[in-house]
Protein backbone atom coordinates (compact mmCIF):
# COMPACT_ATOMS: atom_id res chain seq x y z
CA UNK A 1 0.00 0.00 0.00
CA UNK A 2 1.54 3.45 -1.01
CA UNK A 3 1.92 6.09 1.80
CA UNK A 4 -0.72 8.43 2.80
CA UNK A 5 -0.08 11.05 0.83
CA UNK A 6 -1.98 13.53 2.67
CA UNK A 7 0.54 13.33 5.21
CA UNK A 8 3.86 14.17 3.18
CA UNK A 9 1.60 17.27 1.69
CA UNK A 10 3.02 20.51 2.30
CA UNK A 11 0.34 23.17 1.78
CA UNK A 12 3.03 25.88 0.12
CA UNK A 13 4.82 23.73 -1.81
CA UNK A 14 2.35 23.86 -4.59
CA UNK A 15 2.45 27.46 -4.91
CA UNK A 16 6.27 27.59 -4.64
CA UNK A 17 6.90 24.72 -7.52
CA UNK A 18 3.95 26.92 -9.73
CA UNK A 19 6.03 30.12 -9.27
CA UNK A 20 9.47 28.06 -9.71
CA UNK A 21 8.26 27.07 -12.75
CA UNK A 22 6.94 30.13 -14.18
CA UNK A 23 10.10 31.70 -13.77
CA UNK A 24 12.33 28.66 -14.97
CA UNK A 25 9.86 29.03 -17.99
CA UNK A 26 10.88 33.01 -18.72
CA UNK A 27 14.52 32.22 -17.94
CA UNK A 28 14.85 29.56 -20.16
CA UNK A 29 13.92 31.45 -23.05
CA UNK A 30 15.35 35.18 -21.38
CA UNK A 31 16.57 36.15 -25.15
CA UNK A 32 12.79 36.77 -26.12
CA UNK A 33 11.39 37.52 -22.87
CA UNK A 34 14.50 39.68 -21.10
CA UNK A 35 16.79 40.60 -23.93
CA UNK A 36 14.56 41.55 -26.76
CA UNK A 37 12.20 44.15 -24.66
CA UNK A 38 15.54 45.63 -22.95
CA UNK A 39 17.18 46.01 -26.79
CA UNK A 40 14.06 48.09 -27.23
CA UNK A 41 13.94 49.87 -24.43
CA UNK A 42 17.33 50.81 -25.13
CA UNK A 43 16.96 51.84 -28.93
CA UNK A 44 14.11 54.47 -27.70
CA UNK A 45 16.72 55.43 -24.72
CA UNK A 46 19.19 55.92 -27.52
CA UNK A 47 16.69 57.78 -30.14
CA UNK A 48 15.17 60.38 -26.99
CA UNK A 49 18.30 60.17 -24.98
CA UNK A 50 21.59 60.62 -26.92
CA UNK A 51 19.92 62.04 -29.99
CA UNK A 52 16.48 64.36 -29.26
CA UNK A 53 16.86 64.42 -25.24
CA UNK A 54 19.05 67.34 -24.62
CA UNK A 55 17.30 69.46 -27.74
CA UNK A 56 13.84 69.43 -26.65
CA UNK A 57 11.68 70.11 -23.62
CA UNK A 58 8.36 69.26 -23.23
CA UNK A 59 8.52 70.41 -19.48
CA UNK A 60 9.53 73.27 -17.74
CA UNK A 61 13.10 71.88 -15.85
CA UNK A 62 13.57 69.08 -17.16
CA UNK A 63 15.73 67.29 -20.50
CA UNK A 64 13.39 65.35 -22.54
CA UNK A 65 14.96 62.33 -21.56
CA UNK A 66 14.44 62.75 -18.05
CA UNK A 67 10.51 63.34 -18.93
CA UNK A 68 10.58 60.38 -21.14
CA UNK A 69 12.78 57.83 -19.08
CA UNK A 70 9.99 57.07 -16.47
CA UNK A 71 7.21 56.26 -19.16
CA UNK A 72 10.03 54.16 -20.97
CA UNK A 73 10.57 52.58 -17.72
CA UNK A 74 6.93 51.45 -17.06
CA UNK A 75 6.46 50.90 -20.71
CA UNK A 76 8.64 47.91 -19.99
CA UNK A 77 7.27 46.32 -16.85
CA UNK A 78 3.45 46.64 -18.25
CA UNK A 79 4.22 45.29 -21.57
CA UNK A 80 6.00 42.17 -19.83
CA UNK A 81 4.46 41.55 -16.68
CA UNK A 82 1.51 41.42 -19.42
CA UNK A 83 2.96 39.23 -22.07
CA UNK A 84 4.44 36.79 -19.14
CA UNK A 85 0.95 35.69 -17.85
CA UNK A 86 -0.48 35.80 -21.29
CA UNK A 87 1.72 34.07 -22.91
CA UNK A 88 2.40 31.29 -20.48
CA UNK A 89 -1.32 30.99 -19.50
CA UNK A 90 -1.78 30.84 -23.36
CA UNK A 91 0.24 28.52 -24.46
CA UNK A 92 -1.13 26.22 -21.38
CA UNK A 93 -4.25 26.29 -22.97
CA UNK A 94 -3.55 25.91 -26.28
CA UNK A 95 -1.56 22.78 -26.09
CA UNK A 96 -2.93 21.22 -23.55
CA UNK A 97 -0.68 21.40 -20.53
CA UNK A 98 -3.42 23.46 -18.21
CA UNK A 99 -4.41 19.53 -17.72
CA UNK A 100 -1.12 18.57 -15.98
CA UNK A 101 -2.12 21.36 -13.15
CA UNK A 102 -5.72 21.07 -13.13
CA UNK A 103 -5.40 17.93 -11.75
CA UNK A 104 -3.17 19.06 -8.96
CA UNK A 105 -3.32 20.16 -5.54
CA UNK A 106 -2.82 23.90 -7.15
CA UNK A 107 -5.76 26.07 -5.73
CA UNK A 108 -7.22 28.94 -7.40
CA UNK A 109 -5.69 31.64 -5.00
CA UNK A 110 -2.00 29.82 -5.69
CA UNK A 111 -2.68 29.32 -9.46
CA UNK A 112 -2.97 33.53 -9.64
CA UNK A 113 -0.23 34.41 -6.86
CA UNK A 114 2.28 32.32 -9.10
CA UNK A 115 1.90 33.69 -12.51
CA UNK A 116 1.06 37.19 -11.07
CA UNK A 117 4.13 36.98 -8.92
CA UNK A 118 6.82 35.47 -12.05
CA UNK A 119 4.81 38.27 -14.09
CA UNK A 120 5.92 40.83 -12.06
CA UNK A 121 9.42 39.61 -11.49
CA UNK A 122 9.68 39.52 -15.15
CA UNK A 123 8.47 43.24 -15.25
CA UNK A 124 10.25 44.57 -12.57
CA UNK A 125 13.28 43.04 -13.71
CA UNK A 126 13.27 44.36 -17.18
CA UNK A 127 12.40 47.47 -16.09
CA UNK A 128 15.03 47.55 -13.63
CA UNK A 129 17.55 47.13 -16.67
CA UNK A 130 16.27 49.76 -18.35
CA UNK A 131 16.58 52.44 -15.65
CA UNK A 132 20.38 51.10 -15.55
CA UNK A 133 21.14 51.55 -19.07
CA UNK A 134 19.18 54.93 -18.90
CA UNK A 135 21.43 56.30 -16.54
CA UNK A 136 23.34 56.53 -19.57
CA UNK A 137 21.73 59.11 -20.93
CA UNK A 138 19.95 61.44 -18.05
CA UNK A 139 20.00 61.53 -14.35
CA UNK A 140 16.88 61.45 -12.82
CA UNK A 141 15.64 63.00 -9.52
CA UNK A 142 13.63 60.49 -7.64
CA UNK A 143 11.53 62.73 -5.62
CA UNK A 144 9.31 60.02 -4.12
CA UNK A 145 11.56 56.45 -4.49
CA UNK A 146 8.79 54.54 -2.78
CA UNK A 147 5.59 55.98 -4.19
CA UNK A 148 7.64 55.13 -7.44
CA UNK A 149 8.20 51.78 -6.43
CA UNK A 150 4.91 51.13 -5.42
CA UNK A 151 2.92 52.51 -9.08
CA UNK A 152 5.46 50.23 -10.87
CA UNK A 153 4.42 47.28 -8.92
CA UNK A 154 0.51 48.07 -9.05
CA UNK A 155 1.25 48.25 -12.99
CA UNK A 156 2.91 45.48 -13.27
CA UNK A 157 0.33 43.75 -10.76
CA UNK A 158 -2.72 45.47 -12.49
CA UNK A 159 -1.39 43.56 -16.28
CA UNK A 160 -0.53 40.49 -14.69
CA UNK A 161 -4.29 40.33 -13.66
CA UNK A 162 -4.99 41.25 -17.22
CA UNK A 163 -2.41 39.07 -18.99
CA UNK A 164 -4.53 35.70 -17.36
CA UNK A 165 -7.90 37.09 -18.40
CA UNK A 166 -6.74 38.02 -22.35
CA UNK A 167 -4.93 34.25 -21.98
CA UNK A 168 -8.64 33.29 -20.79
CA UNK A 169 -10.71 34.70 -23.28
CA UNK A 170 -7.97 34.12 -26.38
CA UNK A 171 -8.63 31.91 -29.08
CA UNK A 172 -5.50 31.62 -30.94
CA UNK A 173 -2.35 33.79 -30.85
CA UNK A 174 -3.86 36.22 -33.31
CA UNK A 175 -5.82 37.29 -30.84
CA UNK A 176 -3.51 37.52 -28.23
CA UNK A 177 -0.96 40.15 -30.38
CA UNK A 178 -4.09 42.00 -30.51
CA UNK A 179 -4.71 42.53 -27.54
CA UNK A 180 -0.79 43.64 -26.97
CA UNK A 181 -1.25 45.89 -30.46
CA UNK A 182 -4.15 47.40 -30.79
CA UNK A 183 -5.14 47.66 -27.14
CA UNK A 184 -2.32 48.29 -24.89
CA UNK A 185 -0.04 50.06 -27.16
CA UNK A 186 -2.14 52.62 -28.58
CA UNK A 187 -3.47 53.50 -24.86
CA UNK A 188 0.67 53.34 -23.91
CA UNK A 189 1.33 55.90 -26.48
CA UNK A 190 -1.90 58.05 -25.97
CA UNK A 191 -1.50 58.09 -22.37
CA UNK A 192 1.57 60.37 -21.88
CA UNK A 193 4.36 58.46 -22.37
CA UNK A 194 6.20 60.70 -24.90
CA UNK A 195 4.04 64.40 -24.25
CA UNK A 196 2.73 65.25 -20.41
CA UNK A 197 -0.64 65.09 -21.50
CA UNK A 198 -1.49 69.13 -20.46
CA UNK A 199 0.17 70.19 -23.86
CA UNK A 200 -2.70 68.83 -26.00
CA UNK A 201 -5.51 70.88 -27.19
CA UNK A 202 -8.50 70.24 -26.25
CA UNK A 203 -10.42 67.87 -26.87
CA UNK A 204 -7.29 65.29 -26.94
CA UNK A 205 -6.24 66.67 -23.32
CA UNK A 206 -9.55 65.81 -21.79
CA UNK A 207 -10.03 62.69 -23.52
CA UNK A 208 -6.94 61.81 -22.65
CA UNK A 209 -7.76 61.11 -18.39
CA UNK A 210 -10.03 58.71 -20.08
CA UNK A 211 -7.22 57.03 -20.95
CA UNK A 212 -6.87 54.44 -17.89
CA UNK A 213 -2.78 53.83 -18.52
CA UNK A 214 -2.10 57.63 -18.24
CA UNK A 215 -2.71 57.44 -14.55
CA UNK A 216 -0.16 54.59 -14.36
CA UNK A 217 2.30 57.00 -16.30
CA UNK A 218 1.47 59.91 -14.97
CA UNK A 219 1.50 58.60 -11.28
CA UNK A 220 5.03 57.01 -11.88
CA UNK A 221 6.48 59.78 -13.44
CA UNK A 222 5.21 62.25 -10.66
CA UNK A 223 6.95 60.25 -8.11
CA UNK A 224 10.44 60.54 -10.06
CA UNK A 225 10.76 63.77 -11.52
CA UNK A 226 8.01 65.57 -8.69
CA UNK A 227 5.79 67.11 -11.36
CA UNK A 228 2.56 65.67 -12.53
CA UNK A 229 -0.43 66.34 -14.50
CA UNK A 230 -2.84 64.81 -11.85
CA UNK A 231 -2.78 64.30 -7.87
CA UNK A 232 -0.88 61.30 -6.27
CA UNK A 233 -4.44 60.64 -4.95
CA UNK A 234 -6.01 60.31 -8.43
CA UNK A 235 -3.06 58.47 -10.00
CA UNK A 236 -2.84 56.02 -6.90
CA UNK A 237 -6.84 56.00 -6.63
CA UNK A 238 -7.69 55.04 -10.32
CA UNK A 239 -4.96 52.99 -10.55
CA UNK A 240 -5.61 50.98 -6.98
CA UNK A 241 -9.74 50.74 -8.43
CA UNK A 242 -8.34 49.27 -12.09
CA UNK A 243 -5.94 46.69 -10.23
CA UNK A 244 -8.36 45.52 -8.06
CA UNK A 245 -10.99 45.19 -10.39
CA UNK A 246 -9.07 43.60 -12.99
CA UNK A 247 -7.79 40.80 -9.81
CA UNK A 248 -11.30 40.44 -8.98
CA UNK A 249 -12.58 39.42 -12.45
CA UNK A 250 -9.17 37.12 -12.84
CA UNK A 251 -9.95 35.49 -9.68
CA UNK A 252 -13.51 34.68 -10.47
CA UNK A 253 -12.43 33.60 -13.66
CA UNK A 254 -9.65 31.07 -12.38
CA UNK A 255 -11.81 30.28 -9.70
CA UNK A 256 -14.62 29.05 -11.67
CA UNK A 257 -12.33 27.15 -14.19
CA UNK A 258 -13.93 29.45 -16.73
CA UNK A 259 -12.57 28.03 -19.79
CA UNK A 260 -9.91 26.38 -18.47
CA UNK A 261 -12.16 23.52 -16.88
CA UNK A 262 -14.97 21.92 -19.44
CA UNK B 1 -13.42 2.84 2.86
CA UNK B 2 -13.72 2.30 -1.50
CA UNK B 3 -10.40 3.82 -3.42
CA UNK B 4 -13.98 5.64 -5.44
CA UNK B 5 -17.33 6.08 -5.35
CA UNK B 6 -19.50 7.96 -7.91
CA UNK B 7 -23.29 8.94 -7.51
CA UNK B 8 -25.46 9.66 -9.91
CA UNK B 9 -22.93 11.58 -12.26
CA UNK B 10 -24.51 13.72 -14.76
CA UNK B 11 -23.08 16.13 -17.36
CA UNK B 12 -23.91 17.50 -20.56
CA UNK B 13 -22.32 19.78 -23.21
CA UNK B 14 -24.45 21.94 -25.10
CA UNK B 15 -27.59 19.96 -24.21
CA UNK B 16 -26.39 17.11 -25.55
CA UNK B 17 -26.02 14.47 -22.58
CA UNK B 18 -22.56 12.96 -22.26
CA UNK B 19 -22.84 10.90 -18.64
CA UNK B 20 -26.57 10.46 -17.54
CA UNK B 21 -26.45 9.61 -13.91
CA UNK B 22 -24.09 6.77 -13.86
CA UNK B 23 -23.20 4.74 -10.12
CA UNK B 24 -19.94 2.66 -9.77
CA UNK B 25 -17.69 1.79 -6.76
CA UNK B 26 -14.04 0.53 -6.84
CA UNK B 27 -12.28 -1.03 -4.30
CA UNK B 28 -8.88 -0.57 -2.83
CA UNK B 29 -6.69 -3.16 -4.86
CA UNK B 30 -8.85 -3.33 -7.83
CA UNK B 31 -8.17 -3.10 -11.70
CA UNK B 32 -11.40 -1.43 -12.93
CA UNK B 33 -11.89 -1.17 -16.52
CA UNK B 34 -13.71 1.81 -17.87
CA UNK B 35 -14.79 0.62 -21.55
CA UNK B 36 -16.77 1.95 -24.40
CA UNK B 37 -17.28 2.75 -27.96
CA UNK B 38 -15.83 6.45 -28.89
CA UNK B 39 -17.77 8.88 -27.32
CA UNK B 40 -19.82 6.85 -24.73
CA UNK B 41 -18.95 9.21 -21.99
CA UNK B 42 -15.62 7.63 -20.36
CA UNK B 43 -13.40 10.28 -21.11
CA UNK B 44 -15.89 12.77 -19.79
CA UNK B 45 -16.11 10.64 -16.92
CA UNK B 46 -12.38 10.25 -15.83
CA UNK B 47 -12.10 14.18 -16.64
CA UNK B 48 -15.08 14.44 -13.75
CA UNK B 49 -13.26 12.41 -11.24
CA UNK B 50 -9.51 14.13 -12.35
CA UNK B 51 -11.32 17.68 -11.86
CA UNK B 52 -10.24 18.74 -15.43
CA UNK B 53 -14.69 18.60 -15.96
CA UNK B 54 -16.76 20.14 -13.69
CA UNK B 55 -20.03 17.93 -12.63
CA UNK B 56 -23.68 19.08 -13.41
CA UNK B 57 -24.89 16.88 -10.59
CA UNK B 58 -24.47 13.90 -8.52
CA UNK B 59 -20.97 13.18 -6.74
CA UNK B 60 -17.44 11.07 -6.79
CA UNK B 61 -15.23 10.86 -3.52
CA UNK B 62 -12.23 8.91 -3.53
CA UNK B 63 -11.12 7.55 -0.52
CA UNK B 64 -13.89 8.74 1.40
CA UNK B 65 -13.25 12.64 0.44
CA UNK B 66 -15.57 14.49 -1.49
CA UNK B 67 -13.96 15.80 -5.05
CA UNK B 68 -15.20 19.34 -5.02
CA UNK B 69 -15.56 20.28 -1.38
CA UNK B 70 -12.10 18.52 -0.59
CA UNK B 71 -10.45 18.62 -3.95
CA UNK B 72 -6.85 18.95 -2.79
CA UNK B 73 -7.12 15.88 -1.18
CA UNK B 74 -8.87 13.90 -3.94
CA UNK B 75 -6.39 15.42 -5.87
CA UNK B 76 -3.77 13.99 -3.88
CA UNK B 77 -4.94 11.00 -4.21
CA UNK B 78 -5.23 10.56 -7.69
CA UNK B 79 -2.41 9.75 -10.25
CA UNK B 80 -4.05 10.65 -13.90
CA UNK B 81 -2.62 9.80 -17.43
CA UNK B 82 -4.53 11.44 -19.98
CA UNK B 83 -5.62 10.04 -23.17
CA UNK B 84 -3.74 12.83 -25.28
CA UNK B 85 -0.15 13.26 -24.70
CA UNK B 86 0.45 16.40 -22.32
CA UNK B 87 4.25 17.48 -21.90
CA UNK B 88 5.95 20.55 -21.38
CA UNK B 89 8.76 21.63 -23.60
CA UNK B 90 10.61 23.70 -21.69
CA UNK B 91 11.78 21.05 -19.17
CA UNK B 92 13.71 17.54 -19.47
CA UNK B 93 11.99 14.22 -18.08
CA UNK B 94 14.07 15.13 -14.75
CA UNK B 95 13.54 18.32 -13.96
CA UNK B 96 9.47 17.72 -15.36
CA UNK B 97 9.30 14.92 -12.35
CA UNK B 98 10.48 17.43 -9.64
CA UNK B 99 8.15 19.97 -10.53
CA UNK B 100 5.39 17.82 -10.77
CA UNK B 101 6.07 16.09 -7.29
CA UNK B 102 5.86 19.63 -6.04
CA UNK B 103 2.36 20.90 -7.40
CA UNK B 104 1.24 17.54 -5.61
CA UNK B 105 2.40 19.25 -2.34
CA UNK B 106 5.07 16.48 -2.34
CA UNK B 107 9.21 17.24 -1.41
CA UNK B 108 10.86 15.79 -4.04
CA UNK B 109 12.14 11.89 -3.18
CA UNK B 110 15.07 10.86 -5.09
CA UNK B 111 14.82 7.13 -4.60
CA UNK B 112 10.97 7.08 -5.74
CA UNK B 113 12.29 9.70 -9.33
CA UNK B 114 15.08 7.40 -9.49
CA UNK B 115 13.01 4.17 -9.52
CA UNK B 116 10.22 5.37 -11.84
CA UNK B 117 12.78 6.58 -14.00
CA UNK B 118 14.40 3.04 -14.11
CA UNK B 119 11.02 0.96 -14.10
CA UNK B 120 9.79 3.11 -17.15
CA UNK B 121 12.97 2.80 -19.18
CA UNK B 122 13.52 6.62 -19.05
CA UNK B 123 17.48 7.14 -17.57
CA UNK B 124 19.14 7.04 -21.37
CA UNK B 125 16.71 10.22 -21.88
CA UNK B 126 16.65 12.15 -18.64
CA UNK B 127 18.86 15.01 -20.03
CA UNK B 128 16.33 15.51 -23.40
CA UNK B 129 13.76 18.26 -23.38
CA UNK B 130 10.37 16.44 -24.10
CA UNK B 131 9.98 18.16 -27.77
CA UNK B 132 12.67 15.65 -28.61
CA UNK B 133 11.11 12.09 -27.14
CA UNK B 134 9.60 9.88 -29.32
CA UNK B 135 5.76 8.75 -28.93
CA UNK B 136 6.43 5.93 -26.73
CA UNK B 137 9.10 8.02 -24.47
CA UNK B 138 6.27 10.47 -23.70
CA UNK B 139 3.56 7.82 -22.52
CA UNK B 140 6.15 6.15 -20.30
CA UNK B 141 7.12 9.93 -19.30
CA UNK B 142 3.31 10.10 -18.76
CA UNK B 143 2.90 7.71 -16.59
CA UNK B 144 5.85 8.42 -14.13
CA UNK B 145 4.62 11.99 -14.10
CA UNK B 146 1.03 10.64 -12.89
CA UNK B 147 3.07 8.61 -10.10
CA UNK B 148 5.70 10.53 -8.50
CA UNK B 149 3.52 11.67 -5.63
CA UNK B 150 2.97 8.24 -4.88
CA UNK B 151 -1.02 8.11 -5.35
CA UNK B 152 -3.46 5.45 -4.21
CA UNK B 153 -5.39 5.55 -7.38
CA UNK B 154 -3.96 5.21 -10.59
CA UNK B 155 -6.36 6.46 -13.56
CA UNK B 156 -4.96 5.76 -16.87
CA UNK B 157 -7.00 6.62 -19.92
CA UNK B 158 -5.98 4.78 -22.87
CA UNK B 159 -2.69 4.98 -21.94
CA UNK B 160 -1.97 2.25 -24.57
CA UNK B 161 -2.96 4.18 -27.40
CA UNK B 162 -0.70 4.06 -30.46
CA UNK B 163 1.97 2.41 -28.51
CA UNK B 164 4.11 -0.73 -30.23
CA UNK B 165 3.47 -4.34 -28.90
CA UNK B 166 6.61 -3.98 -26.57
CA UNK B 167 6.24 -1.18 -25.09
CA UNK B 168 2.49 -1.75 -23.94
CA UNK B 169 3.69 -5.11 -22.95
CA UNK B 170 5.96 -3.85 -20.38
CA UNK B 171 3.68 -0.81 -19.58
CA UNK B 172 0.98 -3.05 -18.49
CA UNK B 173 3.69 -5.31 -16.27
CA UNK B 174 4.34 -2.07 -14.60
CA UNK B 175 0.66 -1.57 -13.88
CA UNK B 176 0.30 -5.03 -12.37
CA UNK B 177 3.36 -4.77 -10.28
CA UNK B 178 2.37 -1.66 -8.54
CA UNK B 179 -1.09 -2.99 -8.17
CA UNK B 180 0.28 -5.28 -6.61
CA UNK B 181 1.82 -3.20 -3.77
CA UNK B 182 -1.74 -1.85 -3.30
CA UNK B 183 -2.50 1.12 -6.05
CA UNK B 184 -5.81 0.87 -7.37
CA UNK B 185 -6.16 1.20 -11.02
CA UNK B 186 -9.15 2.58 -13.01
CA UNK B 187 -8.24 1.88 -16.63
CA UNK B 188 -9.94 2.76 -20.57
CA UNK B 189 -8.56 1.24 -23.03
CA UNK B 190 -9.19 -0.20 -26.96
CA UNK B 191 -7.91 -3.76 -26.53
CA UNK B 192 -10.25 -5.42 -24.99
CA UNK B 193 -8.58 -9.05 -24.93
CA UNK B 194 -5.75 -6.75 -22.41
CA UNK B 195 -8.78 -5.30 -20.05
CA UNK B 196 -10.06 -9.16 -20.52
CA UNK B 197 -6.18 -9.69 -19.07
CA UNK B 198 -5.81 -6.83 -16.59
CA UNK B 199 -8.99 -6.37 -14.81
CA UNK B 200 -10.53 -7.78 -12.24
CA UNK B 201 -14.07 -5.88 -12.85
CA UNK B 202 -15.25 -4.16 -15.95
CA UNK B 203 -17.95 -1.72 -16.41
CA UNK B 204 -19.28 -0.99 -19.82
CA UNK B 205 -20.59 2.66 -21.07
CA UNK B 206 -22.29 3.21 -23.66
CA UNK B 207 -24.43 6.27 -24.85
CA UNK B 208 -23.35 7.92 -21.39
CA UNK B 209 -25.25 4.85 -19.78
CA UNK B 210 -23.19 2.00 -17.65
CA UNK B 211 -24.67 -0.63 -19.71
CA UNK B 212 -22.72 -3.66 -17.07
CA UNK B 213 -20.83 -3.64 -15.16
CA UNK B 214 -19.17 -6.96 -13.11
CA UNK B 215 -16.30 -9.07 -12.62
CA UNK B 216 -14.77 -9.87 -16.13
CA UNK B 217 -14.74 -13.51 -15.93
CA UNK B 218 -18.23 -13.53 -14.79
CA UNK B 219 -19.50 -10.77 -17.21
CA UNK B 220 -17.57 -12.94 -19.87
CA UNK B 221 -18.90 -16.47 -18.89
CA UNK B 222 -22.37 -15.03 -18.21
CA UNK B 223 -23.05 -13.72 -21.62
CA UNK B 224 -20.31 -15.06 -24.26
CA UNK B 225 -21.24 -17.16 -26.79
CA UNK B 226 -19.74 -20.80 -26.16
CA UNK B 227 -19.69 -23.78 -28.81
CA UNK B 228 -18.94 -27.42 -28.03
CA UNK B 229 -17.17 -29.00 -30.79
CA UNK B 230 -17.59 -33.10 -30.89
CA UNK B 231 -15.40 -35.07 -32.94
CA UNK B 232 -17.97 -38.41 -33.83
CA UNK B 233 -16.46 -41.65 -34.60
CA UNK B 234 -19.03 -41.99 -37.35
CA UNK B 235 -20.46 -39.23 -39.24
CA UNK B 236 -23.63 -38.09 -38.63
CA UNK B 237 -25.82 -37.95 -42.70
CA UNK B 238 -28.44 -35.44 -41.08
CA UNK B 239 -28.72 -33.13 -38.07
CA UNK B 240 -30.69 -34.57 -35.22
CA UNK B 241 -33.81 -32.57 -34.25
CA UNK B 242 -33.56 -33.30 -30.25
CA UNK B 243 -30.33 -31.00 -30.42
CA UNK B 244 -32.14 -28.12 -32.62
CA UNK B 245 -32.62 -25.75 -29.57
CA UNK B 246 -28.36 -26.24 -29.19
CA UNK B 247 -28.33 -24.55 -33.36
CA UNK B 248 -26.12 -27.64 -34.23
CA UNK B 249 -24.45 -27.70 -37.24
CA UNK B 250 -22.21 -30.32 -39.06
CA UNK B 251 -19.01 -30.39 -40.74
CA UNK B 252 -16.61 -32.31 -42.28
CA UNK B 253 -18.43 -34.32 -43.90
CA UNK B 254 -20.56 -35.17 -40.52
CA UNK B 255 -17.76 -36.00 -38.48
CA UNK B 256 -17.74 -32.69 -36.97
CA UNK B 257 -20.95 -31.65 -34.42
CA UNK B 258 -21.26 -28.09 -33.67
CA UNK B 259 -23.65 -26.84 -30.53
CA UNK B 260 -23.54 -23.62 -29.46
CA UNK B 261 -24.06 -23.73 -25.77
CA UNK B 262 -26.60 -21.14 -24.18
CA UNK B 263 -25.45 -18.42 -21.94
CA UNK B 264 -25.34 -19.64 -17.90
CA UNK B 265 -25.94 -22.82 -19.49
CA UNK B 266 -23.98 -25.53 -17.98
CA UNK B 267 -21.52 -27.80 -20.52
CA UNK B 268 -22.31 -31.05 -18.79
CA UNK B 269 -26.02 -30.40 -19.52
CA UNK B 270 -25.48 -30.37 -23.32
CA UNK B 271 -22.82 -33.41 -23.07
CA UNK B 272 -25.50 -35.57 -21.67
CA UNK B 273 -27.71 -34.70 -24.16
CA UNK B 274 -25.37 -35.75 -26.92
CA UNK B 275 -24.71 -38.90 -25.31
CA UNK B 276 -27.99 -39.77 -24.52
CA UNK B 277 -28.92 -39.69 -28.38
CA UNK B 278 -26.15 -42.91 -28.61
CA UNK B 279 -23.37 -40.90 -30.37
CA UNK B 280 -19.84 -42.17 -30.18
CA UNK B 281 -17.65 -39.12 -29.25
CA UNK B 282 -13.88 -39.16 -30.21
CA UNK B 283 -12.88 -35.97 -28.75
CA UNK B 284 -14.45 -32.51 -27.43
CA UNK B 285 -13.44 -29.00 -28.24
CA UNK B 286 -15.05 -26.06 -26.48
CA UNK B 287 -14.76 -22.41 -27.93
CA UNK B 288 -15.32 -19.71 -25.80
CA UNK B 289 -15.90 -15.77 -27.28
CA UNK B 290 -14.05 -13.16 -24.72
CA UNK B 291 -14.65 -9.60 -23.96
CA UNK B 292 -14.68 -8.10 -27.02
CA UNK B 293 -17.44 -10.34 -28.39
CA UNK B 294 -19.52 -9.40 -25.30
CA UNK B 295 -18.97 -5.86 -25.73
CA UNK B 296 -20.14 -5.52 -29.58
CA UNK B 297 -23.15 -7.55 -28.44
CA UNK B 298 -23.88 -5.54 -25.41
CA UNK B 299 -23.20 -2.27 -27.24
CA UNK B 300 -25.18 -3.65 -30.28
CA UNK B 301 -22.01 -3.29 -32.85
CA UNK B 302 -21.39 -6.38 -33.48
CA UNK B 303 -20.85 -6.43 -37.58
CA UNK B 304 -20.85 -2.66 -37.81
CA UNK B 305 -17.25 -1.28 -38.87
CA UNK B 306 -17.18 0.83 -35.77
CA UNK B 307 -14.07 -0.14 -33.90
CA UNK B 308 -14.44 0.09 -29.76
Amino acid sequence: MPPDPLRTYHPWLPFVTLLRKEILRFWRVSSQTLLTPIITASLYLFVFGATLGNRLSVLEGFSYAQFVIPGLILMGVINNSFANCSSSLFMSRYLGGIVDLLVTPVSPPQFIMAYTLAAMLRGTLVGTVVWLISTLFASLPWQSPLLAILMALLSSFLFAQFGLVAAIFAHNFDTLSMYTNFLILPLIYLGGVFYPISILPAPWGGLSHLNPLFYLIDGFRHAIIGVGDTSYLIAFGVSGGMALGMFCWAAWLIGKGYRLRT
Amino acid sequence: MNALEIKDLKKSFGGVDAVKGINFTIQQGEIFGLLGPNGAGKSTTINMIAGVARIDSGSISAFGYDNRRDYRKTRQMLGVVHQEIVIDNFFTIDQALRLHSGYYGVKDDPAWRQLLIDQLGLRPHLGKVMLKLSGGLKRRFMIAKALIHKPRLLILDEPTAGVDVELRHSLWEFVRKINREGTTILLTTHYLEEAEEMCDRVAIMHHGELIAMEQTHELVRRLSNRQLRFWLDSPLQELPLALTEFRPKLKEDGRQLLLNLPAGESAGVLLNRVCELGLKIRDIETDQSGLEEVFLQLTGMKGSNHAP
